[in-house]
């Protein structure tokens, strides 16, 4: 059901993409200081925003499956635990090849890098232990307490490790700084960009899972028939 | 309610009287980490060795207590024990309160006892500082106990048992780790208490929120 309103948005994708490249390279103008390197913003932010929206996400799918114990919703959020993932390794890796040029350095321990990277590792660790049990409604059960508990740490995380990280300077980017304003409508369209791709890939693995399931349920029932 | 937490806890500590699994394991192993920190750190300053003291000693006590954890779940499943705790008719969250409990008790008695330890082969004294140290000692403890549990019991559920708990544990209790590391280093330097509230807190709000979750969630990682 989901997946067919999703797929809808494979054909404002296909344009889309190209228009926000255009958006990004010939409309927005050069940053000043930082020059063509400060284009990878556009990307890393965006990012960044689906991978948090995801992170959320896996925790409302999380307690819905508690809730309702329907696998569609367990299906809602590993789909959507896996694109966190994605997304979040691509802010965690485009924001290096920022920092390399601009900071002198491709990572600092500072609040924002930190906890992005603890957030990747827990939401690795959700996807490991859901490769590694078998079992489907168990897996579904112990993935979704995990899932919960796992996003409950979050701003806990968040928190401890920015008073951890006070005598540091505020993260340059999303400092509440000052956005030239065709900047800004060139960084929304990647957002939006971003967010429907989100949106249309998470469609996309809802339906795998539903096909893999099924297949599972129509092996066992074919062997118990043999 | 709170008779039957205490069932459960005095089951897990006449257990582990008999068998002594879970606290030989952490003592042991949070000793051979505090000997091998010597040999890691052989051409630091021993100024700044000691500076680094608290973070070694919790390092110690965060991979002990994997160890042990592991042990708390797994040795339920050993003669069928864990059928046998899910037929009681007890609620599945008073079965976690007991456990974790019991977590706490051997992870805090195995630390108590690495702590002379550590300051004898180190020259490194805690006497002046001891009940602040102690305070966050507790709380440390109890978050890790409190995560611990529970992801235990998930752990024993997948194909890779030993190897998942410490996935599952480590990314979770950060927040611990940084503010147990960070008030140990400003007590121990002889800071009071008052000037950390921020930190007690968010070692609280931690404990609490895990506790509390984990308590009405368990009888979902119980369930067979």
């Amino acid at each position: 059901m989901f997946h067919k309103i999703s797929n809808l948005l494979f054909f404002p994708l296909i344009l889309l993409f190209p228009f926000s490249l255009y958006m990004v390279f010939v409309y927005a103008p050069e940053e000043a200081t930082m020059g063509i390197i400060q284009k990878i913003f556009y990307y890393h932010v965006s990012a960044g925003w689906v991978f948090m929206l995801a992170f959320g996400l896996v925790l409302i799918g999380s307690i819905g499956y508690l809730v309702t114990q329907r696998r569609s919703w367990d299906s809602f959020a590993a789909s959507s635990a896996e694109l966190g993932v994605v997304f979040c390794t691509i802010s965690l890796t485009t924001g290096p090849l920022w920092a390399k040029p601009v900071w002198g350095i491709w990572w600092t321990w500072d609040a924002r890098l930190t906890s992005t990277l603890v957030e990747w590792l827990i939401y690795v660790a959700y996807l490991m232990l859901r490769a590694y049990v078998p079992e489907p409604t168990k897996r579904a059960n112990l993935s979704a307490v995990f899932g919960i508990l796992g996003a409950l740490d979050v701003p806990i995380v968040y928190f401890s490790i920015r008073w951890w990280r006070t005598q540091h300077p505020a993260p340059v980017m999303g400092g509440g700084g000052y956005l030239d304003p065709q900047m800004r409508v060139a960084f929304f369209v990647c957002l939006a960009t971003f967010t429907l791709l989100y949106f249309f890939l998470l469609g996309l693995r809802m339906k795998i899972n539903e096909a893999e399931d099924e297949i599972g349920s129509l092996k066992r029932l074919a062997g118990s028939q043999a | 309610m709170l008779k039957k937490i205490a069932r459960i806890l005095w089951k897990d500590i006449l257990t582990e009287f008999r068998t002594r699994e879970m606290f030989s394991a952490m003592f042991v192993f949070a000793l051979l980490m505090v000997v091998v920190f010597n040999f890691a750190f052989e051409n630091a300053p021993r100024d700044s060795i000691l500076q680094a003291a608290p973070g070694l000693l919790w390092v110690a006590f965060t991979f002990a207590g994997i160890l042990g954890l592991n042990r708390s779940n797994a040795i339920e499943r050993e003669n069928m024990s864990m059928q046998a705790l899910m037929l009681a008719p007890i609620d599945r969250g008073a079965v976690y309160l007991g456990k974790m409990l019991a977590n706490f008790l051997f992870m805090w008695i195995s630390e108590l006892l690495i702590i002379p330890i550590f300051a004898v082969l180190y020259n490194y004294s805690f006497t002046a500082h001891f009940w602040p140290f102690l305070l966050i000692l507790v709380l440390g403890t109890l978050g890790f106990s409190a995560v611990g549990t529970i992801f235990s019991g998930i752990a024993v559920n997948t194909k890779m048992r030993d190897v998942m708990l410490p996935i599952l544990f480590l990314p979770v209790v950060v927040p611990v780790v940084i503010g147990a590391v960070e008030t140990s280093i400003r007590v121990l330097a002889g800071e009071p208490l008052r000037g950390m509230t921020d930190w007690l807190k968010i070692l609280v709000v931690f404990d609490v929120i895990f506790i509390t979750v984990s308590f009405l969630v368990f009888e979902y990682v119980l369930e067979e």
